[in-house]
């Protein structure tokens, strides 16, 4: 109900907070949205003696395209600016589909897509998204930045590889290869729920062809899902009948579900298909 | 006992306080505040019955320490209207039966004010998305729905005419 007792800090600079870090280390969390941490710290499997609050930290919140046309996405960016961002829907259609799928409206308001990703919950929509799009996490410490893909970023369940004192102060999309087509597709049994199925495709495609595909899966394994090889089954190729259902059946296979009160095994490999098999027949995909 | 002085805007009227950093901004508005317009329902961040505005967005105050709303401006149902002069959204409510027990209804009349702020002319779809995080267990939501939809129209009727 209420956490246990905590001291409260509200830095006014990424250099205050890494001197936190430093004078408290174990003991310290850093707070963006909460969304995650605070129901966890309410049922008291999060015992925090410092927290850390990110948001009195100005210049986090940025939503922009680099020069080189990658996309940069800050710590405190919220969900629902990438809900509501126009911009997104021609640069990054995927990451631009899945907002509004998180959660409900008012957990939209204070969550954040960086700390989606710290977080690292298994089944947590995100991780896919940013499988998909070979995105990478931003960490700073007291040493200086590094950027982490997100396969190395997310380790295990809830387990992120930041260093003790490092900080995700953003994340990292690279430019697309050609045209940015894709979506997420999330089955849920009611609004705010996790994903019975979530399917994130991203492509890059030019001429007709498909450049780079990104295709990663949520809530069918121990963690969300990178389907490799029905990515590289469409590079190179036009999307038609044939490459469409050989990708949707690769996805299918690379997912590890386990049946449980949102479906069976069988079922939701059978989602994932399906949703695969939508992604890529859109009529974006068949656009571009 | 640590404590920590928070100051926030509430219903247009400043408020400060000393208060332990883990007391939740429902808390504080209930107990600290003593307005008991918001509710506190399912301690998971599920129900959305604690709905308040945060500088006009909706939030869940059950997923908020008060110590990070310092400088914030906060609206309850409270500042919603008052008995002798119902704001749009309440009169539809009352209009169109949009409650029973009431007790999701501050929440839901929170997250409607919040959709009309910038949306005026919402469809049924939109209004239904908009609530999609606050739960009822009486109404089904169907009146919930055309309260919100007589409380627009209510609106834009106003706005028209003080043109």
């Amino acid at each position: 109900m209420y956490p246990s007792r905590f001291h409260y800090e509200a830095p006014r600079s990424l250099e205050e907070a890494f001197d936190l870090l430093r004078t408290y280390g174990d003991e310290a969390k850093v707070i963006a949205g909460g969304q995650s941490l605070i129901p966890l710290m309410k049922l008291r499997f999060a015992s925090i003696g410092v927290l850390i609050d990110l948001n009195t930290i100005p210049g986090l919140d940025y939503l922009d395209v680099g020069p080189d046309g990658s996309l940069h996405i800050g710590a405190l960016c919220r969900h629902r600016t990438l809900e509501y961002s126009d911009m997104l829907r021609s640069k990054q259609p995927t990451i631009s589909a899945t907002a509004p799928l998180i959660s409900d409206p008012m957990v939209r308001t204070r969550g954040t897509l960086v700390g989606s990703l710290c977080h690292a919950d298994p089944q947590g929509d995100w991780a896919s998204v940013m499988l998909a799009l070979d995105g990478e996490i931003i960490a700073a410490g007291p040493d200086g930045e590094r950027t982490i893909p997100t396969s190395q970023f997310v380790v295990g369940p809830f387990q992120n590889s930041l260093r003790p004192g490092e900080i995700a102060v953003g994340a990292r999309v690279p430019a697309p290869r050609g045209t940015p087509v894709g979506t997420y597709l999330k089955l849920e049994r009611r609004v705010g729920d996790f994903a019975t199925v979530g399917v994130a495709v991203a492509l890059d495609m030019s001429g007709g062809s498909v450049v780079r595909a990104g295709i990663a899966l949520t809530g069918v394994g121990a963690n969300n899902i990178k389907a490799t090889a029905a990515e590289q089954a469409l590079v190179g190729s036009a999307l038609n009948a044939g490459t469409i259902e050989q990708a949707a059946r690769l996805a299918a296979e690379a997912a590890q579900p386990k049946s449980d009160v949102r479906g069976s095994a069988t079922y939701k490999r059978h989602v994932v298909h399906t949703f695969v098999t939508r992604a890529l027949t859109s009529r974006e995909a068949r656009a571009a | 006992m640590e404590e920590r002085r928070v100051t926030m805007i509430v219903n247009g009227e400043p408020r400060t306080a000393d208060v332990e950093p883990r007391i939740l901004l429902a808390h504080f508005i209930r107990e600290v505040l003593g307005m008991t317009g918001t509710h506190i329902g399912c301690d998971t961040t599920n129900c959305g019955v604690c709905t308040v505005l945060c500088d006009g967005l909706p939030i869940k105050s059950c997923t908020m320490f008060a110590v990070m709303m310092d400088g914030h401006e906060i609206t309850t149902v409270e500042g919603l209207g008052m008995s002798s002069e119902l704001h749009p959204i309440q009169q539809g409510f009352r209009q169109e039966h949009g409650l029973q027990c009431g007790f999701c209804t501050p929440g839901m009349m929170m997250a409607s004010k919040a959709l009309l702020a910038e949306n005026i002319n919402p469809t049924e779809e939109d209004i239904r998305w908009a609530l999609a995080g606050n739960l009822c267990r009486c109404t089904g939501y169907q009146n919930i729905v055309k309260a919100v939809i007589w409380a627009a129209e209510k609106m834009r009727s106003e706005t028209a005419v003080s043109r």
